[in-house]
C-alpha cells in the first residue's frame, strides 16, 4: 500500500493494483493501435500514429481517422463503461454472477430501445434515450420492489432477475410481432454490435463516463467496506442503504449508457471484475483496474469481430456472448473440481 | 374418510372441474366466438361445416398442446422445487428450457435438421445438458445449491444459450424468421405429428414423476436426516433428474421455452394441498395444464389484432408472483 497524496486529497493504492492497472493500460494503448492498422487494408504504425493527428494521406485519414479511429475509441470507453458498472454490480452483490446483464438491467435497457425503434418508429439516437430510459426504469422498479426494511443485496438481485424474465418475454414478444425486417435490425442491434459508431457515440459514452468518474470517486471508499456484512458495515459508520442507492444509480447510468450506443453486449461487465480480482488479488471494487479490463477486453473483442470472419463482420455481441459462455463453463469446472476435493 | 381427506378430494375434484372449463373456453373463444353448445356439436365425428373447421381444425390442436405442454412444464417445477429444496427453482428461470431450444434451433440452423423425432431428441439432450451445467454452477465449493445462487446461474447459463441462439438466426432471413418463434413459448402451429413424438416421452417423465414422489418427501428432511433414517436416496434424485429432463426437453420440442408456469403452480398447489409430494406433484401438472390453456386464451382475448403468444403471458402473470416470493423470504447474505 502506498499513499499518494496531492493537497488535503489522498488515495491509497495498492502497489500490485498499480502495476496491473499501467500494464493493462499499455496493452490497451496496443491493441488500439493494432485496431487501427490491421484489416483488408493494412498501415504501418507510422502511417497509423500519422492519421490519427490527421497528417496522413486523404486515404489514410478517411480510413484510419474517421473510420477506425471513432470505432474503436468507442469500444474501449463502452469496454470501460461496461467494467465498472459490472465491477459495482458484483460489488453491492457480493456475488460474481451479479452483473448488470445478468440482473436484468441490461434486458431493460433492451426493452426501452425495442419499443422506440420498432413501435415508436424512432431514429438511432432516439434509440440510445429509450435504452437509458428502459434501463433507468427498470432498475428503480427493482429496487423499490426489493427495498423492504432496507435493500438485501440477494434480494435486489433475486427480484431483477425476475423481472429481467418478464422483460425478456415482453422483447421476444415486440420481436415475433415486428415486420421480419425491422425484427432483423432490431435482432441485431439486441446482441450488441459497433459496427459504424461515429464520434457523436464516442461523445455520449464519454460524457456518461464523467459523470460516472465523479460519482465513483464519492463511492470508492464506502463500497469497498459495503463489502463486509450489514451489521460490519454499519459498525463503520456507514449507511449502506444509502451507498447501495449512489451504486445502482452509478452502475446503471454506465451501463445503460454503453448499451445505448453499443446495444447490450453480453459479459463484458460479468468478464471483467472477476479477471480483475485475479489480477490484482487485492479485495474492494477495484473500479479502475476492472474498467481498463473491460475496455482491453471489448476493443480485441470487436478486433476479432471485425476482421477473423472476412468477408462478412460478425457483431461483437456474437463474440462475447460466447467467450463468455466459455468463462461461465471455466468457472464451472472450477466449482465442481473443488466440490470434490 | 376424515374431513381432510375429503377436502383434498375436493381440491382435486375442483381442480379437473376447472381444467375442463378452461379447455370449453378455449375451443369457445376466440377471432370467432362459438357457443358452447356449438363446440360440442363441432367436437362430434361427424359434424361439418366453418364451426367444426375452427374448433376442429385450429382450436383443438393448440388446447391440447397446451395441456401436455403445461402438464409437463408444472410438473417438472414441482419435482424441480422438491429436488433441489429451492421454491424458487422453474425450468425456465434454471436455464433447462433454453437449454432445449438452443439444442433445437442449433439443430436446423447449423445442421438442417428439420424432422420432428430428431427435434424431440435434440431438445432432450439441451435440456439434460443445461440441467446438469446449472446444477454445477449454482452449488457451491462444499455445499449444495442454494436458491439464490442457483437462481443466478440459471440466469447467467440463460444469457448464454439466447445470445447463441441470437448469433445463429443471424446467418440469413429464412432462419431468422423461424427462429425468433422458437425463443418464446407458444402453442400455435406447432404440429400434431411433432406432439405426438414427444406424448410419449412426456408420459414416461409424467410415471416417474408420480413413482418419486415418495422419496421426494424423505428429501424434504434434508440429507442428514434422511440418511440417518436409512433412506437411500441417490436413486430417487437420479430418477427425478431424468423426469425433470423428459418432461421439460420434450414439452420445450413442442412448444418452445417457457418460464415461470412451473414456478408458479407449485406454490398454489401447496397452498391447497400441503407440502406432500404425493399431492403437490399431480396437482401441479392439473392446475399447470389449466394455467396454460387459459394464459392461450387470454393471449387471444386481450389483444384485438394479432395474439400475445402463451409464453409472453405466462412471463408477464408469472413475474409478480416471483418477485412476491423474493420479498416474503428473509434472505441471507450467504445464501
Amino acid at each position: 500500500m502506498t499513499l499518494l497524496k496531492a493537497g488535503p486529497y489522498s488515495v491509497r493504492v495498492n502497489h500490485r493494483s498499480l502495476i496491473v492497472g499501467v500494464v493493462l493500460l499499455v496493452l490497451l494503448v496496443a491493441a488500439l493501435l493494432v485496431t487501427l492498422s490491421a484489416g483488408t487494408n493494412a498501415f504501418p504504425m507510422d502511417r497509423v500514429v500519422a492519421a490519427v493527428f490527421g497528417s496522413g494521406t486523404p486515404a489514410e485519414n478517411l480510413i484510419i481517422g474517421e473510420l477506425r479511429l471513432p470505432r474503436a475509441v468507442v469500444a474501449a470507453l463502452v469496454g470501460i463503461a461496461f467494467g465498472v458498472s459490472g465491477g459495482i454490480f458484483q460489488s453491492i452483490t457480493r456475488n460474481p454472477l451479479g452483473s448488470p446483464d445478468v440482473v436484468g438491467f441490461g434486458i431493460g435497457a433492451s426493452t426501452g430501445a425495442l419499443v422506440v425503434l420498432l413501435i415508436l418508429k424512432g431514429s438511432l439516437a432516439a434509440t440510445s434515450i429509450g435504452a437509458v430510459v428502459g434501463g433507468a426504469v427498470t432498475a428503480a422498479i427493482v429496487f423499490a420492489l426489493s427495498s423492504r426494511g432496507g435493500v438485501a443485496p440477494l434480494r435486489l438481485v433475486l427480484v431483477g432477475i425476475g423481472l429481467g424474465a418478464a422483460l425478456n418475454s415482453l422483447n421476444s414478444l415486440l420481436i415475433v410481432r415486428a415486420q421480419v425486417y425491422d425484427a432483423q435490425s432490431a435482432s441485431a442491434w439486441l446482441v450488441g454490435n459497433l459496427v459504424g459508431r461515429d464520434w457523436d457515440e464516442a461523445r455520449l459514452v464519454g460524457g456518461i463516463l464523467v459523470a460516472g468518474f465523479v460519482l465513483c470517486l464519492v463511492l470508492h471508499r464506502p463500497l469497498s467496506l459495503s463489502e463486509f456484512s450489514d451489521e460490519r458495515s454499519a459498525s463503520f459508520g456507514l449507511s449502506t442503504d444509502r451507498t447501495r442507492l449512489l451504486a445502482v444509480g452509478t452502475g446503471v447510468l454506465l451501463a445503460s449508457g454503453a448499451v445505448a450506443v453499443a446495444g447490450p453486449i453480453q459479459f463484458i461487465a460479468l468478464t471483467a471484475p472477476q479477471v480483475t480480482k485475479r489480477l490484482t488479488g487485492a479485495p474492494g471494487p477495484n473500479l479502475v483496474v476492472s474498467g481498463l479490463t473491460g475496455a482491453l477486453l471489448l476493443v480485441l473483442a470487436d478486433l476479432a469481430a471485425r476482421e477473423a470472419f472476412q468477408p462478412r463482420q460478425l457483431p461483437v455481441g456474437v463474440l462475447t456472448g460466447l467467450v463468455g459462455g466459455a468463462y461461465l463453463a471455466w468457472l464451472l469446472g472450477r466449482e465442481w473440481r473443488k466440490g470434490r476435493a | 374418510m376424515r374431513p381432510s381427506h375429503l377436502r383434498r378430494l375436493g381440491v382435486f375434484a375442483g381442480a379437473v372441474v376447472v381444467l375442463g372449463v378452461v379447455v370449453v373456453l378455449s375451443l369457445m373463444v376466440g377471432r370467432q366466438s362459438i357457443s358452447p353448445v356449438d363446440v360440442i356439436h363441432a367436437l362430434m365425428p361427424s359434424a361439418t361445416g366453418d364451426n367444426a373447421d375452427i374448433v376442429r381444425g385450429l382450436r383443438l390442436e393448440r388446447t391440447i398442446i397446451g395441456l401436455v405442454a403445461g402438464a409437463a412444464f408444472g410438473g417438472a417445477g414441482a419435482l424441480m422445487q422438491a429436488l433441489t429444496r429451492n421454491p424458487l427453482a422453474d425450468p425456465g428461470l434454471l436455464g433447462v428450457n433454453a437449454g432445449a431450444a438452443a439444442a433445437v434451433v442449433t439443430g436446423f440452423a447449423v445442421f438442417g435438421v428439420t424432422n420432428g423425432f430428431a427435434q424431440t431428441w435434440l431438445g432432450l439432450a439441451g435440456a439434460a445438458i443445461a440441467s446438469v451445467a446449472v446444477y454445477l454452477l449454482g452449488s457451491g465449493s462444499r455445499s449444495a445449491a442454494t436458491p439464490a445462487r442457483l437462481a443466478l446461474a440459471g440466469a447467467a447459463l440463460t444469457a448464454v444459450l439466447f445470445s447463441y441462439i441470437t448469433a445463429l438466426s443471424m446467418r440469413d432471413q429464412d432462419s431468422y424468421n423461424e427462429m425468433r418463434f422458437w425463443v418464446v413459448g407458444s402453442v400455435v402451429n406447432r404440429g400434431m405429428d411433432r406432439l405426438l413424438l414427444a406424448l410419449p416421452l412426456i408420459l414416461a417423465g409424467i410415471v416417474i414423476a408420480l413413482l418419486v414422489t415418495r422419496a421426494l418427501n424423505a428429501i424434504a428432511f434434508g440429507d442428514d436426516t434422511s440418511k440417518a433414517l436409512g433412506l437411500g436416496l441417490g436413486k430417487a434424485r437420479v430418477a427425478t433428474a431424468i423426469a425433470i429432463t423428459l418432461l421439460c426437453g420434450a414439452a420445450t420440442s413442442v412448444a418452445g421455452p417457457f418460464v415461470f408456469v412451473g414456478l408458479a403452480v407449485p406454490h398454489v398447489a401447496r397452498i391447497l394441498v400441503g407440502a406432500d409430494q404425493r399431492r403437490v406433484v399431480p396437482l401441479s401438472m392439473l392446475l399447470a395444464a389449466a394455467f396454460m390453456v387459459l394464459c392461450d386464451t387470454l393471449g387471444r382475448i386481450v389483444s384485438s389484432g394479432a395474439e400475445i403468444e402463451a409464453g409472453a403471458v405466462t412471463a408477464i402473470l408469472g413475474a409478480p408472483l416471483f418477485i412476491a416470493l423474493v420479498r416474503r423470504r428473509t434472505l441471507t447474505a450467504t445464501s
